[in-house]
């Protein structure tokens, strides 16, 4: 199998960057989308050149870590599959594919198609925690929590905070990724002692970062490798909304009657 | 105050904002076309001592007339008028304001964009919003001058009849029809915005999210096509000629 690859080539942060262009052949379609990449680097490396930089590690979907567009879309054109887990048997022999990285003012390029992610760990660290007691390891069923409810917590857990959703977003907003970090913890009843302050916190944080603004469009959902609704977006506006209209500012504050 | 204005500064907040001015406007637009509708239901025929025929009082004329004085003797003419026009300029300024805001920082937000770019979900509508709203802003603009201010003229105006200043405009095959593109338009930003200041507000869910987004295209079609019907019906002769009446007539 051969292919023509387009990849974006960029030495550090202030570079300007640019498309690179290569032929590769020997391929087959058992290779992953990475494994291809190692072939490209293998090619560079033998011809001299420098090898093209992008973020991998576990391989296997869950880590979050490969973070490329490719084809115009973050983590290719499979549904709910990481770059890692995306095949060549997606694509036909000779295709030309573009490899860009994940574009966004919050993910500044570090070198190639490694983007600086670190805006989501400040994110989490906003409010992404529970309080808890402790002591000795509670009885694990002691807290009763509804099956469905953990089920809806576990998708919202089940983002790897790749960064796709951003990538993906005309607007680079994060709120996907806001609001299933903002969720997994708020739907279950350990996290309801934070849960407004939560949201509050951590969209600040995402506002501080300068990620852009949602319009709907749920490019975020349909890319996301995880497949996280939108639906979690809704949630979090609710949250948040609550915490600045709804929940008292002065809870503390003396009444008159009339 | 410093509770509005963090609420403010975030994007949820000016996305609230958005949302709850769109609903406003959502609501403006179904009412503005309940009373469009009044044009088919035809006229009362008054008799006037010295007359021989009845004279035609259009029910459009008159549910104009109604606007202008509800809320006597309670609170003088016009005041509920004038105050759902505050309401609804408000609603128009603000939702213009915190929309640019929230598009200048998302351009921010992404400057570059992809060498290949491809859209896996986003509708035509959803992406065109800009487009489709700065149309219908211009419009506004132009209508009020058209038929509220009448100082954009065409055929015939007097203030307070409104089925012979529609008739004479919608004869002429340009207005019209620019109209019926304009509410086309206004479908189309619709489609999207309904649907989507639910979602801004936390009102949708999986549970409601089919019937929001069917009720989103009954809404911007039904509104859009009712809007629309009017032009095409005085375009097309449906909508007879109802002849003049003095505007005393109105009062009684």
């Amino acid at each position: 199998m051969r292919i023509k690859i387009h990849v974006w080539r960029q030495k550090s942060a202030d570079d300007k960057g640019r498309m690179e262009s290569h032929d590769l052949d020997g391929l087959t379609p058992d290779m992953s989308f990475l494994e291809m990449l190692d072939c490209l680097n293998e090619k560079l490396t033998v011809e001299g050149a420098e090898p093209v930089a992008f973020d991998h590690d576990c391989r296997e979907g869950v880590c979050g870590s490969c973070s490329m567009v490719v084809n115009g879309e973050a983590h290719g054109p499979r549904r709910e599959t990481t770059t890692c887990q995306l095949y060549m048997r997606s694509f036909e022999d000779g295709a030309e594919i573009f490899v860009e990285p994940f574009r966004a003012a919050a993910f500044p390029i570090v070198r190639d198609l490694v983007v600086d992610r670190s805006a989501f760990d400040r994110i989490i660290q906003a409010g992404g925690y529970i309080s808890n007691h402790s002591g000795p390891k509670p009885e694990p069923n002691s807290i009763p929590i509804e099956p469905i409810v953990q089920e809806a917590a576990l998708d919202a857990a089940s983002c790897i905070g790749c960064g796709a959703c951003v990538a993906a977003c005309p607007n680079g907003s994060a709120m996907l990724f806001t609001s299933a970090k903002v969720s997994h913890l708020g739907l279950m009843p350990q996290g309801q002692t934070e849960r407004y302050d939560r949201v509050e916190s951590m969209v600040n944080q995402m506002e501080e970062e300068g990620f852009g603004s949602c319009r709907n469009y749920a490019e975020c959902e349909a890319q996301c490798p995880k497949g996280i609704s939108i639906a979690f977006i809704g949630r979090m506006n609710a949250d948040y909304l609550k915490s600045q209209l709804v929940q008292p500012d002065d809870r503390r504050g003396k009444m008159h009657a009339q | 105050m410093t509770r509005f204005s963090k609420f403010y500064a975030s994007s949820i907040g000016k996305k609230f904002i958005a949302a709850v001015t769109g609903l406003v406007l959502f609501g403006f637009l179904a009412g503005h076309v309940a009373g469009n509708l009044k044009v088919y239901t035809g006229a009362d025929h008054v008799m006037v001592d010295g007359a021989e025929d009845a004279i035609n009082v259009p029910h459009i004329d008159q549910y104009g007339h109604f606007l202008r004085v509800v809320g006597e003797p309670l609170v003088p003419k016009l005041f509920v008028l004038w105050g759902a026009r505050v309401v609804l300029l408000l609603s128009v300024v603000l939702h213009i304001m915190v929309v640019v805001q929230l598009s200048m920082k998302s351009a921010e937000a992404r400057p570059v964009d992809y060498v290949k770019s491809k859209k896996a979900a986003a509708s035509w509508a959803a992406r065109y919003m800009m487009v489709s709203g700065l149309i219908v802003l211009a419009f506004i603009i132009f209508h009020l001058l058209h038929f509220t201010a009448g100082v954009i003229v065409i055929g015939d105006f007097e203030e307070g009849k409104v089925y012979n200043n529609l008739r004479s405009s919608f004869r002429n095959p340009i207005v019209a029809i620019g109209y019926v593109v304009v509410m086309a338009m206004l479908a189309f930003h619709m489609y999207h915005g309904v649907w989507s200041l639910f979602q801004t507000l936390g009102l949708d869910n999986p549970d409601r999210n089919r019937f929001l987004r069917a009720f989103a295209i009954v809404a911007s079609v039904g509104i859009a096509a009712g809007l629309a019907s009017v032009p095409l019906a005085f375009l097309t002769g449906m909508l007879p000629d109802l002849g003049e009446y003095p505007s005393y007539l109105l009062e009684k």
